[in-house]
């Protein structure tokens, strides 16, 4: 058996890849609960369908997803044109803080403005935190992923310095946590008995704004040819320090948007541990959404439910939180092989 | 605590906190003068880690466990090696896969070893040459993955500069087309050198376990995969000074928690920035060719490698 | 008394074309045997298979009278097939004994290969020193070095790429004895070259290919310079009765001076002080053989790199050396590259959006930044049409195209946002005979209505049938312009060939 290239890229195998790639985790799933003594169908109902079989369950997929397709998206630009932002969970933090700095500022005031100030100033922070490596890229040829990761242990220790230091409650038994944000800083409900808030709202604007943008914006065409024909980005008069720019600007304000989202959303004040990792899961997001908004919007609500999952298996079945992270690396395994069919086709050797 | 047992404390702890680097980033430095990239090294650290810690926890072998570090570090790199060599598949998602994969892997299977501590590996005590003071029990009390360590440098400096098979890795990371085109196995070598970083990585994270803080936690290697990563680009893809970048790290590292415990005016959190931001400065000024040393990169490194017949 | 090495009715195919059709072909031992064509004439593709890096779809080799297999550049090493590739396969960060090393079957060590490497540079002339990395090496120290490599393997048959393309004249010289001497001792040569004028010295028989089938097989020194490049580029070549245009004097864009330096130290050539005219109306030719400074000539032209003096290039008289690419356009200046897919077009997106690539402004297809489809897909259903380009429709990825058709669109494009200078690189390359002729006589038609046109191209066919002048570019410089209606194939062949003054060109013909 060996590899050939394809003439012409398979279409049907762009959607078939990530299907392929979801019954394959569903099957090694199955074996990893088997191999850990637990029936492999009940496990996979407990992981699967059982988060989603509620209202409830629905409302939290969506809560979950929020961040992770707003981030999803911001990255999924940079990789379509080779810039690999790895940085997205540092600009995710920074963008918290600074949006929750606003809101403790001006905290106990009531101006319809202030939550609109805060989305802001939180998707400003997310692009100065991007800011850096893009400049070190263009400027010094630094590589951007190691640059862009470690900010984000900074970003995390900047967070932490804050919350430790003058975001910290004074009134809060000397817990590392901010007031609790008050009624105006709070992104509001969308639906009265869940926990869906404004920004699901945000996520559907994003999404189909992205939607726009990549296939109807010259941004969407500039960054599209950068990463398909290079040469040909060059010929079309494309500047590729502004593609790198471009991408992590994106990618900055939506990780900044998504972090304020999550501090003014569900957790409704600045802690010291924001995001169990969206930034980094971000990535598998928009891999298996085929760096395409819409497939991002699905494979957010995926990715969200394997978090769901993880919690349910945590308190169903007395399993760690950790098979989350497992089944979300086994996806992007598969479906980076899967992958594979879309380029190339097996051919038995003759 | 007098002058002298600062000192030493302070060294001892810069060794320790310096070794497990250097088995990564060498790990990493053989497979990217192959010309692969495998941002994956956390997650096979990590994998090495609990590995080797919940077979130390259980079978009260030192050995064992160091074995079973590199062992199951080689594994999950296996998955690597197939998704990029043989699947062609981008190296850089593949990679951080990897590392997703082993977080999340490793948090599950360590989740029952949760609590232990392992106390087995034991450093040197040679009669008289230990007991000099100072120097006796730097260079001649060190466990024996310390001793692995320095060995690992030179053996592997003299691999690639003397050796036939370490010349065939330097000419295939340098340009496989050419390599392929006067009959050198592409594929062979790079898994050979993916399985070897694997091993590596997972020894360095076994010492994590067994030495550094030996117990289990979730996330114990704390970014110390991509510090490696970091280091193999200081070293300039050469060993002794991806041994010393190591030290230079672990150095810094220490250094800031000294300053901690000392009570240092700035407040800990900004000090512990001071490695990151360190890496990126000296990461800058190489990029940039200020610090008198270009930045030679294997040719093919992180491309994919396609032979059509 | 068996051929050394003998093929027999080899053919080859890669998808869309024939690159070997039932070639046969002798070399006798210790022949020095020329392998002539054009570029795409197959000569390339049938050297690999001698040397075991592709296989033949059928026929079969011969070696010694003996039917062989060479699966692989290590059974061709075994026989005694050694090869010296025009693109070298050095490794630049490691020295000149480890290159070698890599290339001979394990047995010695670094230090005693170094030795041998000594005694062979010695022996023939070949100064190196194998401690040296590769990458500080000349491009001629270079290929010494593949030379060495080869002669350690004591081969039977050396096989030589174009080695000449990267020597100067005493170099050349160098390496002619050396190859002589081989071949007294036995060592066959296969040498591969346009250099007529060296072939004729060297060689004691020729094999020409032209596209794909050999046509001809001669011995060298019996012919002249004329008749070999008669074989090599056909026969059939008659200036065409031109039309005489009005001559304008008006000078629409000129180049002065224009020079570059290449960072790549084995591959890019300097160009060195070029300068030409071109007036209004006027299709300019410009011949030469590929690695000659075409492509650093053309990113200079279209605005990848920058001029260091803004006035080395004009446009109606206006400096437009640092001018962009978007910018030269805007000014008129539209060009085509010589790479289809991956810079003029992208494979993976539809047609009409490869129409946008250069025709984004001109054409205003864009909208406070958005993309107009409505007109984005008129301008490339109106190119489509009007350039005869078969496609079933403009929403089909650019890949499904043939080389032809995408070609078509790729000259429509940039002919219908009406250039005021054109500038195409090899337009007709790997093009069916009937997109070439459609998109000559387009080239033509644009020249007509005062456009001026300017073409650089390997194929003197193309440039003898629509060009009004031709120069020929060699390393980086270029000839004086001569009319085409003045000029003869044979003249230019030589030029091209290599000649580099005129001087030599005229020896040539009187022989």
């Amino acid at each position: 058996m060996r590899i050939e290239e394809r003439m012409e890229i398979s279409k049907s195998m762009i959607y078939g890849a990530p299907l392929i790639a979801i019954f394959l985790t569903a099957c090694a799933g199955a074996c990893l609960f088997l191999l850990m003594g637990r029936d492999p169908f009940s496990s996979l109902h407990t992981f699967f369908i059982a988060p989603i079989s509620t209202l409830d369950g629905l409302s939290e997929l969506c809560v979950k997803a929020t961040p992770l397709i707003l981030i999803g998206v911001g990255l999924s630009f940079g990789f379509r044109s080779n810039v690999w932002n790895i940085g997205a969970e540092g600009q995710l933090t920074i963008g918290a803080v600074s949006g929750g700095a606003i809101a403790l500022i001006f905290f106990d005031v009531e101006s319809v403005f202030l939550l609109p100030a805060m989305i802001l100033i939180a998707a400003l922070g997310g692009m100065i935190w991007a800011a850096i490596p893009a400049f070190l890229k263009t400027r010094f040829n630094a590589n951007e992923i190691l640059t862009s990761l470690m900010l984000t242990y900074v970003g995390l220790l900047v967070l932490s310095f804050l919350i430790h230091g003058s975001m910290k409650d004074p009134d809060g038994m000397n817990f590392p946590e901010s007031k609790l944000f008050h009624e105006a800083a709070l992104m509001p409900l969308l639906i009265e008995g869940t926990r869906i808030h404004l920004g699901f709202l945000i996520v559907l604007f994003v999404v189909a704004a992205a939607w726009v943008v990549f296939s109807r914006h010259i941004i969407g065409f500039q960054v599209r040819v950068s990463g398909l024909a290079p040469r040909a980005a060059v010929f079309a008069g494309f500047n590729q320090n502004q593609t790198i720019w471009l991408s992590f600007m994106i990618a900055g304000a939506l990780s900044g948007i998504a972090g304020i989202s999550e501090v003014a959303g569900p957790l409704g004040q600045v802690v010291p541990s924001i995001s169990p990792g969206y930034g980094f899961t971000a990535i598998i997001v928009a891999f298996v959404g085929r760096l395409h908004p819409a497939g991002i919007f699905f494979s957010g609500l995926l990715i969200a439910l394997s978090y769901l999952g993880g919690e349910n298996a945590q308190i169903d079945m007395n399993l760690p939180n950790a098979v989350t992270g497992v089944f979300q690396g086994m996806l992007l395994f598969f479906l980076l092989a899967s992958d594979v069919l879309i380029r190339y086709r097996f051919k038995l050797r003759n | 605590m007098s002058g002298s047992e600062f000192v030493v404390s302070a060294v001892l702890t810069i060794i320790t906190a310096a070794t497990p680097l250097v088995y990564a980033a060498l790990g990493e430095l053989i497979v990217e003068k192959s010309g692969v990239l495998n941002l994956g090294v956390e997650g096979m650290m990590i994998v090495g880690a609990v590995s080797s810690f919940a077979i130390g926890v259980t079978t009260e072998s030192a050995l064992s466990a160091i074995l079973c570090g590199a062992i199951s570090g080689a594994l999950i790199s296996g998955i690597f090696g197939f998704l990029v060599l043989i699947m062609m598949a981008n190296q850089v998602a593949t990679g951080l896969a990897l590392t997703i994969f082993g977080l999340g892997l490793s948090a599950l299977f360590g989740h029952e070893f949760v609590g232990m501590v392992y106390t087995g590996l034991e450093r040197v005590n040679i009669p008289f040459l230990s007991q000099i003071p100072i120097a006796g029990p730097i260079i001649f009390g060190q466990d024996i993955m310390v001793y692995g360590s320095v060995f690992l440098t030179v053996i592997i400096f003299w691999f690639l500069t003397r050796t036939r098979l370490g010349l065939t890795l330097r000419a295939v990371g340098e340009n496989h087309e050419a390599a392929h085109a006067i009959g050198l196995s592409v594929v062979k070598v790079r898994f050979m050198a993916i399985l070897f970083g694997g091993a590596m990585a997972g020894l360095g994270g076994a010492y994590l376990s067994l030495v550094y803080t030996p117990l289990w936690v979730e996330n114990m290697t704390a970014g110390r995969g991509w510090i490696a990563l970091a280091l193999v680009v200081f070293s300039s893809w050469r060993p002794w000074r991806a041994f010393m970048g190591a030290y230079l790290f672990g150095g810094i590292a220490i250094l800031q928690l000294h300053l901690q415990g000392v009570g240092f005016a700035i407040s800990p959190q900004l000090l512990s920035m001071l490695p990151y931001l360190v890496t990126i400065v000296v990461l800058v000024l190489i990029s940039n060719g200020s610090l008198g040393y270009h930045l030679r990169a294997p040719g093919s490194l992180g491309k994919s490698f396609y032979s059509p017949s | 008394m068996h051929s050394l090495l003998s093929l027999k009715n080899i053919q080859k195919e890669f998808p869309g074309c024939v690159a070997n059709k039932s070639v046969n072909l002798s070399i006798e031992v210790g022949e020095i045997h020329a392998l002539l064509g054009e570029n795409g004439a197959g000569k390339s593709t049938l050297v690999k298979i001698i040397y075991g890096i592709l296989m033949p779809d059928k026929g079969h080799i011969e070696w010694n009278g003996q039917r062989t297999y060479i699966r692989s550049p290590i059974v061709a090493r075994k026989l005694g097939i050694a090869m010296v590739f025009q693109h070298f396969s050095l490794f630049d960060a490691l020295t000149v004994v480890e290159n070698i090393a890599l290339g001979i079957p394990f047995g010695l060590s670094l230090s005693k290969l170094a030795q041998k490497i000594n005694d062979i540079s010695e022996l023939y002339g070949l100064t190196i020193d194998p401690h040296q990395e590769v990458h500080s090496l000349s491009v001629g120290e270079r290929q010494r070095v593949e030379i060495i490599r080869c002669l350690l393997q004591k081969p039977k048959l050396l096989i030589m790429d174009e080695p000449t393309s990267v020597l100067t004249p005493q170099e050349a010289h160098k390496l002619f004895k050396i190859l002589k001497r081989l071949s007294v001792e036995g060592c066959a040569i296969l040498y591969i070259s346009h250099r007529l004028r060296e072939i004729r010295a060297l060689c004691d028989k020729a094999t020409i290919l032209r596209q794909g089938k050999v046509v001809n097989e001669c011995d060298p020194s019996k012919e002249s310079a004329r008749t070999l490049a008669e074989m090599m580029m056909g026969s059939q070549l008659t200036v065409p009765k031109r039309q005489d245009k009005i001559k304008s004097d008006h000078v629409k864009f000129s180049v002065k001076n224009l020079s570059s330096y290449s960072k790549k130290s084995s591959f890019g050539i300097n160009l060195q002080n070029i300068s030409f005219d071109l007036r209004i109306g006027e299709i300019f030719g410009i011949a030469g053989l590929a690695g000659n400074g075409q492509l650093e000539l053309m990113k200079m032209l279209s605005g990848e790199v920058f001029c260091d003096d803004p006035e080395t290039i004009k446009l109606s008289g206006q400096p437009i050396g640092r001018l962009s690419l978007s910018e030269r356009r805007q000014k008129g200046l539209f060009f085509i590259p010589e790479e289809r897919l991956g810079h003029s077009a992208v494979a993976d997106i539809p047609l009409w959006e490869n129409g946008l690539l250069s025709a984004m402004r001109s054409q205003k297809l864009l909208n406070w930044g958005f993309l107009n489809f409505k007109k984005s897909i008129e301008f490339a259903e109106c190119i489509v049409s009007r350039f005869n380009v078969k496609v079933v429709g403009v929403g089909y990825n650019a890949s499904g195209l043939s080389g032809g058709n995408l070609q078509k669109f790729i000259v429509g494009r940039e002919i219908q946002q009406k250039p005021n200078v054109l500038i195409a690189v090899q337009p007709t390359w790997g093009v069916d005979a009937g997109s070439a002729a459609a998109i000559h006589k387009e080239i033509l038609s644009l020249a007509e209505a005062g456009s001026t046109v300017l073409i650089i191209s390997q194929d003197l066919d193309e440039l003898f049938l629509i060009a009004d002048r031709i120069t020929v570019i060699s390393e980086g410089r270029i000839s004086r312009a001569i009319e085409v209606v003045d000029a003869s194939v044979e003249e230019i062949g030589l030029l091209m060939g290599g000649s580099n003054n005129e001087e030599d060109v005229e020896e040539e013909l009187i022989l």
